[in-house]
């Protein structure tokens, strides 16, 4: 299973949909995702993780250097994830202290107004 | 003698085929579900962790894996070649360092040392922003039973992963 990326516009907002596996070997393609909206001027982000079967510590890495990103232009990124065994992955490293987790992108959007 | 044993090239991408050998090892060995799902991840961050490793002092050397089941416990064994202790964070207990200290989150800590290494060069590594020993503490808090030793000869180290996935033992942790 490979990784799936697709982004959209709500708004101010690009919400990124992510799906498969983010491991070492994928982690770079949405390093550059991640780096190609920042350059085009999409400060405000929403990662939607629903579609993420998988994810290790690279890919938390990524996450964290998007939201070093737009934090550099005052955005923000945040996250979508009903997902245990993923959220687990953000407990046990105490990114749920960084992160702004939604369980739906709407909720997410609407937080961020 | 291992259920299952894995040599593979210092390469990211067959650190997903030790993934899924793993994750077959222990659906075959029949682990519960919430511990199937901590040693995918586990297998995965001990291996990509002894990939960095090799690739920087042992190109050339294989990682070495060894999966046993018993009836009661299910290791993963992952050797790498590198320098004893290279990239091993240990703690003033001589444990091992959870994430939240390396990442500095507790206290609450506005913006963690890691956090300011703003670097824009593109070749660098994202997983740079992070600090070494990141891939450790987070099998340490995924797994019953984390031991880390010296490599044979004193040349690289042994990271062994412990699951009791037996009725008989204490039950393996849910959540955290």
């Amino acid at each position: 299973m490979d990784l799936s990326l697709t982004t959209r516009q709500e708004g101010n907002h690009t919400v990124v949909v992510v799906g498969g596996e983010i491991d070492v070997y994928t982690a770079p393609k949405l390093r550059e995702q991640l780096i190609d909206l920042v350059s085009g001027g999409s400060y405000h982000l929403v990662v939607d993780m629903e579609g993420v079967e998988f994810l290790d510590s690279t890919g938390l890495g990524v996450l964290v250097g998007g939201l070093k990103r737009v934090r550099a232009h005052e955005g923000s990124l945040r996250l979508v994830c009903t997902q245990e065994r993923i959220l687990k992955i953000f407990r046990i490293t105490g990114l749920t202290k960084v992160f702004p987790i939604h369980s739906s992108i709407e909720e997410a959007l609407a937080a961020s107004e | 003698m291992p259920t299952v044993e894995l040599r593979f090239a210092a390469l990211n991408g067959h650190v997903r085929t030790a993934r899924m050998i793993a994750t077959a090892v222990s659906r075959r060995a029949g682990v519960p579900a919430g511990a199937a799902d901590e040693i995918k991840l586990a297998v995965t961050e001990a291996c990509a962790r002894a990939v960095r490793v090799n690739r920087r002092h042992s190109p050339d050397s294989p990682v070495h894996v060894a999966l046993v089941d018993t009836p009661d416990t299910f290791t993963i064994t992952v050797v790498d070649c590198g320098r004893a202790g290279d990239e091993v964070a240990p703690g003033p207990d001589g444990g091992l360092v959870t994430a939240s200290t390396l990442l500095d989150l507790e206290p609450e800590a506005a913006d963690p040392p890691w956090w300011s290494d703003t670097s824009d060069d593109d070749s660098a590594e994202d997983s740079a922003g992070f600090p070494p020993g990141l891939g450790l503490a987070l099998i340490e808090g995924l797994v019953d039973e984390v031991e880390i030793s010296r490599g044979p000869d004193g040349v690289g180290t042994v990271v062994a992963m412990t699951w009791h996935t037996g009725v008989e033992a204490a039950p393996y942790k849910t959540a955290r």
